[in-house]
């Protein structure tokens, strides 16, 4: 964030001395924000000065990690309010719930279930990031849950319970994996800071409200934690996106510095629906961890789904290589489909082919990452294109057979498509779901 | 010191649209929000959001068991379909799409498809969408009779598109009804169409905006940030992009494996009888968190949850 030349300028001594070498303090602010001089330069300036001007030209939303080594998270610093402004930089994390008073069995079976969290989208696979261990007093029990979640997953953990003699055992159980702990309030905010700060933890702080936060987020820094994560007591819909709208808000056009932390939602809906559809909401939102009770499988892959379309550059759709692609082991005689590098066109069709077991050859063009109709429809995906990329591509040298099929969305370019390459062109399927059945039954015309 | 709350001060305020009139024994008026969806802190929804439920004129062929199951026999008589979507689902509005009437599909003549929406109108009070096959010389020809057969009901009539808008304008201006002017996922061809429509005398408050959706996990963050970006143009007080907005919800998701395929082919999604109503809900609460006034929907879990949380995010207290 770069400061202008009046929030510098406030903060300097106002005497025009000029052994800045500027004629007036105006004059240099000016030439600080400008960055053709370094504060520095001043020798006048005070400590404080110096130490306020770092602050409020550190990023509105500090920059928090939860967890260690390769599965950690990175959350805030976040630019924006509207994901068409920018992008929304730092997807947030997902979390799903244990209870450490079940028994063992019930803890086995969790984690067990957990570890099927974790889908293939757009040839990624997406999933859980994190592990919420409830503690249910018995602070001995849940440092015995949280270890074995550790270590069975391998991702950070959260670390909830109401005070800190309560989760201490926990926090020293994975303590090198860095959990986070959740949660700080007003009446216990002193021990937990000291168990967060002795741990080198990032810390929830948590509060009823947007205004009730901004009293307990000082006090934490002031005793020296500030890696922090904010959660109100919202729960509603609406309260969610109240609470979540003012926090960003406040923390990006009103500089609220007390408010300059990622958020940690959590949804405690059992109906999968409504768990659902909460969960896209707070991931919409600009939530940083959701934490969800309703562990099914649908439910996760519709939050994981949300959260990569949300998180998606809207000035980049996630794409792929354009050039040969292989599904099976195809031959000189496999068919040649062609399609475009858009990942969500390329992974719908390739599954589709995979599902066929016929081993077949794609040719994948570049339309910029958009879909066939859409890139049909801005002439990316055209007769002339998709000859290009049969020479460009060297099918010509893999195959013997000179046929190639069109997604039947765009069956009108056929005739041209047989002028420009060469090749014999057939039309297939409007949808690659189609595909499995043309395929079994393929011969070149 | 107390938290300054970051609240935005708006110049405009959105279109308030009425649909139904005549016979309908219920109206339905949306709009009129002055603030970003649903910021209590900021501005008023006077009116909240509504669900309008799809009925097709041609059964629905080729559904999975989940969505089969509620709708039993009825999809194969649209004016029973519409009562059960009414009285046991509790659709705001029914949304009659003509897709028989394509001529790739089972090209019903205008007539036909004209004794299916009386029949409709018959069985329910709610107001209606009457919406056309899609292909523009068809529906050119269809859309009169409809509109005609309609007259004084103000239903809203879909869909007026850049290159194919005068039939419909010319219908909703004779039979008075209100028009969905849609844009493929774009402000500006947005904007053009409703210029076009005001052009020729159809009034700001008789038009809906649709401009395309996408389903969870197929293109639905294109059609949210469109939404957002058109609801930010209208509180920045531009008249030609204040219309309430329109998005279609059902067709879009059951179209997509998640929702369709069973647990037996698709293990590591989990029970497919919830999967495709979650995709569903899914989809209609982002909409509605970018800015959706109407949602055309098909599954009544999934209707019955976005009811939920209508009521959540614009009832009293928090
Ligand atoms: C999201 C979207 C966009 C996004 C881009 C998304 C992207 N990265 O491509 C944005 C907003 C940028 C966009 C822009 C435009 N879009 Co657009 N867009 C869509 C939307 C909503 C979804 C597209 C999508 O992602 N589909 C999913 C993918 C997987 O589908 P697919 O690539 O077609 O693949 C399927 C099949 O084709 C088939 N298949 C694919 N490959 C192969 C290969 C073989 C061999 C076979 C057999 C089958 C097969 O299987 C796949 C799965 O079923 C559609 C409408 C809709 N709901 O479908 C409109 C749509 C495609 N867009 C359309 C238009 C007109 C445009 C614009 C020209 C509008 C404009 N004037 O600005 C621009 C052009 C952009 C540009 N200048 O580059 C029209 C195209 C109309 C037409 N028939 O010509 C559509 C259909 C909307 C409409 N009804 O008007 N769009
Ligand atoms: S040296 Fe410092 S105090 Fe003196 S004029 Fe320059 S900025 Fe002002």
């Amino acid at each position: 964030m770069g400061l202008t030349a009046v929030d510098i300028f406030k903060h300097l001594p106002k005497t025009n001395c000029r052994d800045c070498g500027v004629p007036t303090c105006l004059a240099f602010a000016m030439k600080v924000a400008q960055k053709q001089a370094s504060l520095d330069d001043c020798p006048h300036v005070t400590d404080e000065a110096k130490a306020a001007l770092a602050g409020e030209s550190a990023p509105p939303i500090r920059l928090v990690t939860v967890g260690a080594g390769e599965k950690k998270l990175e959350l805030g610093q976040e630019t924006v309010l509207f994901r068409h402004e920018n992008t929304f930089l730092r997807p947030c994390g997902l979390a799903v719930m244990l209870e450490a008073g079940l028994d063992d069995a019930a803890v086995e079976a969790k984690l067990a279930h957990f570890k099927t969290l974790e889908f293939d989208r757009v040839g990624m696979m997406l999933g859980i990031n994190l592990v919420a261990v409830k503690s249910a007093g018995d602070a001995e029990r849940t440092a015995a849950v949280a270890k074995k979640a550790s270590e069975a997953l391998g991702l950070p953990l959260i670390l909830m319970g109401g005070s800190a003699a309560e989760l201490a055992p926990a926090v020293a159980a994975v303590k090198d994996t860095r959990p986070l702990i959740h949660a700080a309030t007003a009446e216990n905010l002193d021990e937990m800071v000291a168990l967060a700060k002795e741990n080198g933890c990032t810390l929830v702080v948590q509060a009823a409200d947007p205004g009730a936060l901004c009293e307990l987020t000082p006090k934490a820094v002031e005793a020296g934690v500030q890696d922090l994560i904010l959660q109100t007591a919202a729960a509603s819909a609406g309260g969610i996106l109240q609470d979540q709208t003012v926090i960003r808000r406040a923390a990006l056009v009103k500089k609220e510095r007390r408010l300059g932390y990622p958020t940690l939602v959590v949804i405690d809906d059992e109906d999968p629906l409504d768990a659902a559809t909460k969960a896209s909401l707070a991931i919409a939102k600009y939530a940083g961890i959701v934490v969800l009770k309703n562990d099914s499988k649908p439910v996760l892959l519709a939050a994981v789904t949300a959260r990569l379309n949300i998180y998606t550059d809207p000035q980049k759709p996630i794409q792929i290589e354009a050039k040969l692609y292989e599904v099976g082991e195809p031959t000189d005689q496999s068919p040649v489909l062609v399609t475009t590098n858009f990942s969500l066109t390329y992974f719908t069709v390739e599954g589709d082919v995979s599902a066929s077991k016929v081993p077949t050859w794609i040719v994948v063009v570049d339309t910029e990452g958009t879909s066939v109709l859409t890139a049909w429809a801005s002439e990316k995906f055209s007769a002339e294109s998709i000859a290009a990329a049969i020479k460009s591509t060297g099918v010509e040298e893999k195959v013997g057979h000179r046929s190639i099929m069109l997604p039947g969305g765009v069956a009108v370019l056929k005739a041209k498509l047989e002028d420009e390459s060469g090749w014999s062109v057939q039309v297939g399927p409007r949808e690659s779901s189609g595909l499995p059945t043309v395929l079994r039954s393929w011969s070149p015309n | 010191m107390a938290l300054e709350m970051p609240t935005e001060r708006w110049s405009g305020k959105l279109n308030t649209v009425t649909i139904g009139a005549g016979t309908r024994t219920s109206v339905v008026t949306v709009g009129g929000e002055t603030t970003l969806p649903f910021l209590k802190f900021e501005g008023e929804t006077p009116n909240p959001p509504v669900v309008a439920m799809e009925v097709l004129d041609v059964p629905l062929a080729d559904i999975p068991p989940a969505l089969a199951e509620p709708f039993g026999d009825v999809v194969n008589d649209p004016a029973a379909w519409a009562r059960k979507c009414v009285d046991e689902f509790g659709a705001e509005m029914i949304c009659l799409r003509f897709a028989g009437a394509n001529p790739e599909g089972a090209d019903k003549s205008p007539d036909e498809c004209k004794a299916v929406l009386q029949s409709v109108l018959q069985a329910v009070g709610v107001p209606l969408i009457i919406w056309g096959c899609g292909n523009f010389e068809k529906d050119n020809n269809l859309i009169p009779v409809l509109s005609q057969a309609a007259a004084g009901e103000r239903c809203l009539l879909g869909s007026a598109v850049q290159d194919n808008y005068k039939t419909i304008a010319a219908c909703s201006l004779a039979d008075g009804h209100l028009v969905i002017g849609e844009a493929p996922l774009d402000i500006q061809i947005q904007k053009q169409v409703n210029i076009l429509l005001t052009d020729m005398g159809v009034s700001t408050e008789n038009i809906v905006m649709y401009q395309t959706t996408g389903g969870l996990g197929y293109g639905v963050e294109y059609a949210y940030s469109i939404m957002e970006r058109t609801r930010l143009a209208a509180l920045s007080g531009d008249k030609m992009m204040s219309m309430p907005m329109l998005a279609v919800v059902g067709s879009e998701c059951w179209k997509t494996k998640e929702a369709r395929l069973s647990e037996d082919v698709a293990p590591e999604w989990g029970d497919a009888a919830v999967r495709g109503p979650i995709w569903e809900a899914t989809t209609a609460n982002l909409f509605l968190h970018g800015g959706a006034d109407i949602l055309v929907m098909w599954h009544p879990q999934a209707v019955a949850q976005v009811k939920r949380t209508i009521s959540e995010l614009t009832g009293e207290g928090l």
